[in-house]
């Protein structure tokens, strides 16, 4: 069993969470010091599954800017975070690029594409 | 002079959703001057996700945002000119430069004001040293990775937790520079909660509160800062000193709305918001002159600035359409706590149904509640568990509320024990 800290994310108030762990069953045994819902179910999606949405940029060839915004199409396991950096910055990409092209497909072996978050067109 | 009927000063996301608004309230001449060479102002940089939860019920990315507004503006086809630097405006008035037309000065019936804000650099801050490369106001480096795709630095110290330091320190460690600390001068953070979570603490990055720089070293490029920790005169202890070895230093210590243009118009600026007095449409103190966005007052959500741009630019219409209306106005007073409203004054017989009345506290306060007194009476009374500086509020007031207060001279917003 173990124990972590966390702060929730839900509101302003930011409740300091406390949870106790079974890492053995990677289950959470309880919760402590949320003062609404949110927090419960923040701190159970924290200690069993974290995800966050990766962002970054990727440089352009040939475009009118010199880099393009990315972000995984959907939340990733956070523990993937720095491998799908790793992929992200071996990638280079010709213009022109829109919203939405998959500039990577399967990144890091994670199932979820690198996807453009802007417009960037092909230098005339 | 070639004269339009809505000038809007600044292509970003205020000026953007001011634009949309004026059009749809039946305004069909309407010009957006922008001095980038591309619409969406400070969102093409903010490469990160969180915006629109409010405005699109989904996360979207700053340049996702931004265009999903400039495609309303081209469906609407409301002209814009982009590298295009206004120089000065008048009530009525407005002179731009640009590299195809020169210098012009064109007539406008309403002018909406949308120029944003720029970073708190250095030289306000008194740092004594050298003034070596590699000092960066946090929003210059996220400019710099972001767009142009340049490596800022590899070894960071970051001073100031406002919500550009944080996102920039998780951008900096993902592009694998260390981040060792972020220091505060407050004993509070300036940022949101979600950004200390996902920025700093996802990464292992403290944030040392009541800390601040008190010294800078290196001559061509930094080489390290000192720490120390500050009293509650936000004076620095001595023997509390600690030293950072480090290539790189990023300020996120505020950012000052853009006010020149607006100061030269003598319009009226608040002390409190460095942005324009408004009323409940609004409008500035000149007439014909409104304001929205970052200009108005730093805002930390978007959405807040597209809402407020959208009032902004359906009342510039308005003005157009119907002319200025006498004004009877009632004015907003922040105290106890409440350091300022926007707007500041309220006219109850105009006034739409609703008015948003949105405002920022000085402190950090716990289990108080918000007031609202038309003149003595306490007539709302919102308890909250929490209150902080970097969170900006806001309360609702009726138009029909003021029924019962033919008489009100005044409106009083300020914090209260629950």
């Amino acid at each position: 069993m173990s124990k972590k800290e966390l702060t929730c994310i839900g509101c302003p108030l930011g409740c300091s969470l406390t949870v106790d762990f079974d890492d053995e069953r990677h289950e959470v045994i309880s919760v402590t010091g949320n003062s609404c819902p949110t927090g419960d179910k923040y701190a159970r999606k924290e200690t069993t599954n974290p995800t966050r949405i990766v962002t970054s940029s990727i440089p352009v060839i040939g475009g009118t800017m010199a880099m393009v915004s990315v972000k995984t199409r959907t939340d990733v396991p956070k523990s993937q975070i720095f491998a799908i950096m790793k992929e992200i910055h071996q990638t280079k990409i010709k213009a022109p690029v829109h919203i939405g092209d998959v500039l990577v497909h399967d990144c890091a072996h994670t199932k979820v594409d690198i996807v453009a978050t802007r417009n960037v067109d092909a230098a005339r | 002079m070639k004269e339009h009927d809505v000038v809007i000063i600044g292509g970003g996301p205020a000026g953007l959703a001011a634009a949309i608004s004026a059009r749809k309230a039946g305004v069909e001449d309407i010009i957006i001057l922008e001095r980038s060479h591309q619409l969406g102002g400070i969102l093409n940089q903010c490469i990160h996700n969180g915006f629109g939860l409010h405005t699109f019920k989904e996360e979207l990315t700053g340049p996702e945002y931004a265009q999903r507004f400039i495609d309303q503006v081209e469906e609407a086809k409301i002209p814009y000119l982009l590298d295009t630097m206004v120089l000065d405006v008048q009530s009525h008035k407005v002179s731009y430069i640009n590299k195809n037309e020169g210098m012009v000065t064109i007539g406008a019936k309403a002018i909406v004001l949308a120029m944003g804000c720029r970073e708190r650099p250095r030289g306000a801050l008194n740092i004594p040293g050298y003034r070596p490369a590699g000092i960066y106001c946090a929003g210059t480096a996220q400019r710099l990775m972001n767009i142009e795709g340049y490596k800022v630095g590899s070894n960071v110290v970051i001073l100031g937790s406002g919500d550009i330091g944080l996102i920039m320190a998780r951008r900096l460690t993902l592009e694998g520079a260390k981040v060792q600390v972020v220091a505060e001068l407050m004993p509070f953070s300036g940022g949101l909660k979600r950004n200390i979570v996902q920025c700093l603490d996802d990464y292992d990055i403290p944030l040392k509160l009541s800390h601040t720089v008190i010294g800078i070293e290196g001559k061509e490029r930094v080489t390290g800062v000192t720490l120390a920790q500050v009293d509650d005169q936000r004076k620095p202890i001595p023997g509390t000193e600690e030293h950072y070895e480090c290539d790189t230093l990023l300020l996120s210590v505020g950012l000052l709305p853009e006010n020149e243009l607006s100061r030269n118009a003598k319009v009226r600026i608040s002390p409190v918001t460095n942005g324009p007095v408004v009323d409940d449409t609004m409008q500035t103190s000149e007439d014909g002159i409104f304001a929205c966005g970052n200009v108005l007052h730093v805002h930390d959500l978007v959405d807040y600035v597209s809402e407020e741009a959208s009032l902004s630019g359906k009342n510039a219409a308005l003005y157009v359409l119907q002319g200025r209306l006498e004004k009877c106005e009632i004015p907003l007073m922040a105290t106890d706590g409440v350091r300022y409203t926007v707007p500041q004054t309220i006219d109850v017989k105009t006034m739409a149904p609703l008015v948003t009345v949105r405002f920022r506290v000085g402190n950090v306060f716990k289990n108080r509640s918000v007031s609202v007194y038309y003149d003595d009476k306490r007539i709302m009374c919102i308890k909250k568990k929490v209150l902080a500086p970097g969170e900006m509020e806001q309360v609702i007031l009726q138009k029909k509320s003021f029924e019962a207060y033919p008489e009100l001279k005044q409106i009083t917003i300020k914090i209260e024990e629950a």
